[in-house]
């Protein structure tokens, strides 16, 4: 299960910092990412590592949310 | 009882690798064109087509038999495909022309277009494509396509609804009144509007298999169709800069500054 959750918590990062190439830049999205991971990598008890891996998707979905809402944004001002 | 033979639909989707639609646009210091070394990606119609696509098998099931996806590009247009692949589409053709080549116009596209779907063994029933390019503008594509093939086309959709034993397409347009029903005999090209779906995200596992999945290559001699511009873009010019309004503190004011903008009530 320990090793199950790894790979899960791995994929997670490469997803967000794939996703966060198109952030605004001054937000630091990569630096973000990466402390808030490595300020977890202690964690042992496997219920508190899926708390910290539903964090993840929850941001995941988040930024998808924003992107998606920008561009849909800026398709609808462009050709009403 | 037997069951009746159901006709598989083979679905084309056309994309174009055009200028991101969040980048700001800079015109060249000739005046001749846009400046191209910035970001690009799948035009947002583009992908609101390979999300109908997608969306079509998802409901048709079994009745749809592949979604390929196809673009005229540079090499690097390759991206665009792995991104439809990674959308759910199952095959990819690329028509290659060299790097620095001008961006091809409507008809040359279209003419393309027909020879790809000519090409296809399996033939093609349903074309689905972007209504027009965020680069471009011309918005020309789908319907000179559908003029060239003699099909039917129904344009701006903002619903689908395929009946793949009927072999019929019913098809919800936007339209300046407001919305049109249309119901077209397959084989049909259909545009997207903005209002037919919300595209989905290509999770990087879906990448990753896209890589696996099966690019064509063409290029427009094997295809038979001369790319060549028609048309020669004399002047790109950015938009005059927008001047500020200025507030008028009363009402005399207000008239005195019409007055001076020309503006009087003249008796007829």
């Amino acid at each position: 299960a320990r090793s199950s959750q790894r790979l899960r918590a791995l994929a997670l990062y490469k997803e967000l910092h794939r996703l966060g190439r198109e952030f605004e830049p001054s937000y630091d999205f990569h630096g973000k990412l990466r402390r808030l991971f490595e300020k977890n990598r202690h964690l042992t008890d496997e219920g508190e590592i899926e708390k910290a891996i539903q964090f993840g998707e929850y941001i995941k979905h988040e930024t998808l949310a924003l992107y998606s809402l920008r561009k849909y944004r800026h398709l609808r001002r462009m050709y009403p | 009882m037997r069951p009746s033979a159901v006709r598989l639909l083979n679905i084309l989707v056309p994309v174009k690798r055009a200028v991101d639609f969040a980048v700001k646009i800079r015109v060249n210091p000739e005046q001749t064109g846009i400046d191209l070394n910035v970001k690009h990606s799948m035009n947002p119609f583009d992908e609101i087509a390979v999300e109908e696509a997608v969306r079509l098998r998802e409901r048709l099931k079994d009745a749809v038999k592949s979604i390929k996806v196809v673009t005229i590009g540079p090499p690097k247009a390759v991206e665009t495909l792995r991104t439809a692949l990674a959308m759910g589409a199952d095959s990819a053709i690329h028509v290659e022309i060299p790097e620095g080549a001008p961006s091809p116009e409507p008809l040359a596209v279209a003419k393309t277009l027909r020879e790809v779907v000519a090409r296809q063994k399996e033939g093609v029933d349903l074309v689905i494509m972007g209504k027009q390019a965020i680069d471009d503008d011309a918005g020309q594509t789908g319907q000179m396509l559908a003029g060239l093939m003699d099909w039917a086309q129904a344009t701006f959709a903002s619903k689908v609804d395929v009946d793949a034993s009927a072999k019929v397409a019913n098809v919800t347009r936007e339209i300046d009144g407001g919305l049109e029903q249309l119901r077209c005999q397959l084989p049909v090209v259909i545009t997207t509007d903005l209002r037919l779906n919300e595209p989905r995200y290509a999770s990087l596992p879906n990448i990753m298999k896209a890589k696996k999945k099966p690019v064509e290559k063409f290029t427009s001699t094997d295809l038979g169709v001369d790319l060549a511009p028609r048309l020669q873009t004399l002047k790109i010019t950015e938009p005059p800069k927008r001047i500020g309004g200025g507030k008028v503190a009363n009402v005399d004011e207000l008239l005195a500054k019409l007055k001076e903008a020309g503006i009087t009530s003249k008796r007829a």
